[in-house]
């Protein structure tokens, strides 16, 4: 099913030719109406006509977290402040949060692609969304509330906590599909079971969107099986209006990025060019195309994923992104090779017999070790068994970081334990 | 033909290892009846033959050690030259594949046993059978357990 099915379908060619002409009045826009991007362009020498194809992009400058910040509150609105609409904030980890706003066809668009999305969840306006996100400042809940008004089911305004209430709520209206977060969704299992509420039989559920936290593959497994519905993995920013940027079809192999809001550029972090093939890893960075009120070009997500080549059996024409595996301030460099911890965390974590806890540790000769430790329950005295680990962990590491790591196996408990943000890597090199 | 418990444990290959080990044993007044080390260079797993396996399992557990106990055989050998000869033939020709084996003497120049770690120790054991060989007994690898000791408990 699809709710605009002419642009989700949209031929390449047409795809790009759409996004060239919003990409031109997007740069021309910012260029008369934004200082910010103006200086930026005064200093590089680039004229909003230089840019005539998709590849010119690479000419625009970047905007980063620091340039929203040095333009709080509102240096980077494109529009007269009668046509202001929303405030939507994002907060940051430090300093003042970043302020963005929507004027009326921002937030149509914002509901319009987020309409898209659920519908490409299977969707329709018979369904009743359970909306447990935070209303208020952050876009996770407004933005999907429209878009679900949009779809035209019933939207039960919800927002987090009080879980009795919550499942009430479930059980007197018949929810069939939730927004929550990870954790959220896991923790109300656990009270449904003290409560001696089966999940699976007592309630409607059919679907759960999952977000505003990261959470692993197995997490939505686990979560898919505990109410026996599907998850699917959706991607969204503030900046970028909030949830329904990217979206999973019914394949659940990749969000869908809509492409004719926003052109998407993977590129290195480090050299900030793009990524040398189609489904390289790198930093995603975003140029928002159909955003009236505050336009933002080549966006630095700071998110690490890489866009799965070839066609979409759903029939979709805009590329999928894998999930998001971390952010571009994590990535080290190890013999002229870019690495992301968690691609290192990913290989630990689909291995049997290790336990959850790892190190990196980068030497002065440029070596990698890889230190994990084995899981206590799976230790059965073979020592054949052990060395096979080790090899196994490091073909596989070889395989996804192409250089070959040492791997240390250590007994439970003897590295540090992680708790929230964590030290993973400990590079002697600049000791 | 009993099975008999070895207890084995995962360590790094670090300086004190062995001594942390045998102090937790010592303390416990549990006897190491033979001990064997396997080593990859950084990491290695150090076998035990003691005479209270469940304690020591439970002891070196407690302190957090990563432990397993398994099945061994404990084959008898007769101290003259081709008595591991004599074994040795047997296994082969009853397909009985070593994983990994080690001497235990238990009295010089009198009693010696081939201790041998299979796959399938049951298989083994029935593969065995009827052959004229003599196995370390239960009650006198462990003298002090009263009653008979468990079997399972392994890492699986
Ligand atoms: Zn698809």
């Amino acid at each position: 099913m699809f709710w605009n099915k002419e642009i989700e379908t949209l031929s390449r060619k047409k795809l790009e030719e759409l996004q060239i002409d919003r990409l031109k009045k997007t740069v021309k826009k910012v260029y008369d109406k934004v200082p910010f991007y103006k200086n930026k362009f005064m200093e590089t020498g680039i004229k909003p006509q230089d840019i005539q194809s998709l590849k010119d992009v690479t000419k625009l400058p970047f905007t980063t977290n620091d340039d929203l910040r040095a333009n709080f509150p509102d240096g980077l609105v494109a529009v007269p402040k009668g046509q202001i609409i929303r405030l939507h904030t994002s907060s940051g980890t430090t300093g003042k949060p970043k302020a963005l706003f929507f004027s009326k066809k921002d937030v149509d668009v914002a509901a319009d692609q987020m309409a898209r999305c659920l519908i490409m969840s299977g969707m329709t306006s018979e369904d009743i969304l359970q909306n447990m996100m935070t209303y208020g400042l952050f876009t996770g809940a407004l933005v999907m509330h429209y878009g679900a008004e949009k779809v035209g089911c019933l939207v039960i305004p919800a927002g987090p906590g009080n879980s009795e209430r919550q499942i009430s709520l479930m059980q007197d209206f018949g929810t069939t599909t939730l927004h929550i977060t990870p954790s959220y969704a896991l923790y109300l299992a656990d009270i449904m079971e003290s409560m001696g509420i089966d999940p699976i039989k007592d309630l409607k559920l059919k679907r759960a969107f999952v977000g505003s936290e990261p959470y692993t593959e197995e997490t939505r497994k686990k979560i898919e099986a505990l109410y026996d519905i599907d998850v699917y993995n959706s991607y969204g920013l503030s900046e970028m209006n909030g949830p329904g940027v990217g979206f999973e079809c019914g394949e659940k192999h990749g969000m869908h990025l809509w492409e004719d809001n926003y052109l998407v550029e993977i590129i290195d972090p480090q050299t900030l060019l793009p990524v040398k093939e189609e489904g390289q890893v790198g930093e995603l960075v975003l140029t928002s195309l159909n955003r009236e009120a505050m336009p933002l070009l080549r966006y630095r997500t700071r998110d690490i994923t890489s866009i799965i080549p070839g066609k979409c059996p759903c029939g979709r024409t805009h590329r999928r992104i894998n999930r998001i595996t971390g952010r571009s301030d994590d990535m080290f460099i190890i013999r002229g090779v870019n690495v992301f911890p968690q691609q290192i965390e990913r290989i630990l974590m689909s291995t049997q017999r290790v336990g959850k806890n790892y190190q990196i540790v980068l030497d002065a000769l440029d070596d990698i070790t890889v230190r994990v430790e084995i899981s206590k329950d799976m230790f059965d005295g073979n020592m054949e068994h052990l060395v096979d680990l080790q090899k196994e962990i490091t073909g596989k590491l070889k395989a996804e970081i192409l250089v070959t790591p040492k791997v240390e196996l250590l007994e439970p408990g003897s590295l540090p334990s992680f708790e929230g943000k964590a030290k993973r890597v400990i590079d002697k090199r600049k000791l | 033909m009993d099975a008999i418990k070895q207890i084995s444990i995962f360590a790094r290959n670090n300086p004190g290892q062995i001594e942390r080990i045998t102090h937790i044993l010592a303390e416990q007044k549990i006897n190491i009846l033979a001990i064997t080390i396997a080593s990859s260079g950084e990491f290695g797993v150090i076998k035990f033959l003691v005479d209270q396996c469940e304690k020591a399992y439970e002891c070196l557990k407690s302190e957090g050690m990563t432990v397993s106990l398994n099945d061994v055989l404990a084959i008898k050998l007769t101290d003259k030259p081709g008595g591991l000869y004599k074994v040795a033939k047997i296994l082969r020709e009853r397909k009985v594949n070593i994983d990994n084996a080690y001497m235990f003497v238990q009295e010089s120049r009198k009693q010696g046993y081939l201790m041998i770690e299979v796959k399938d120790i049951n298989k083994s054991m029935e593969l065995l059978k009827g052959e004229k060989l003599q196995y370390l007994k239960k009650k006198d690898c462990y003298p002090r357990t009263k009653k008979p000791v468990k079997s399972s408990q392994s890492g699986k």
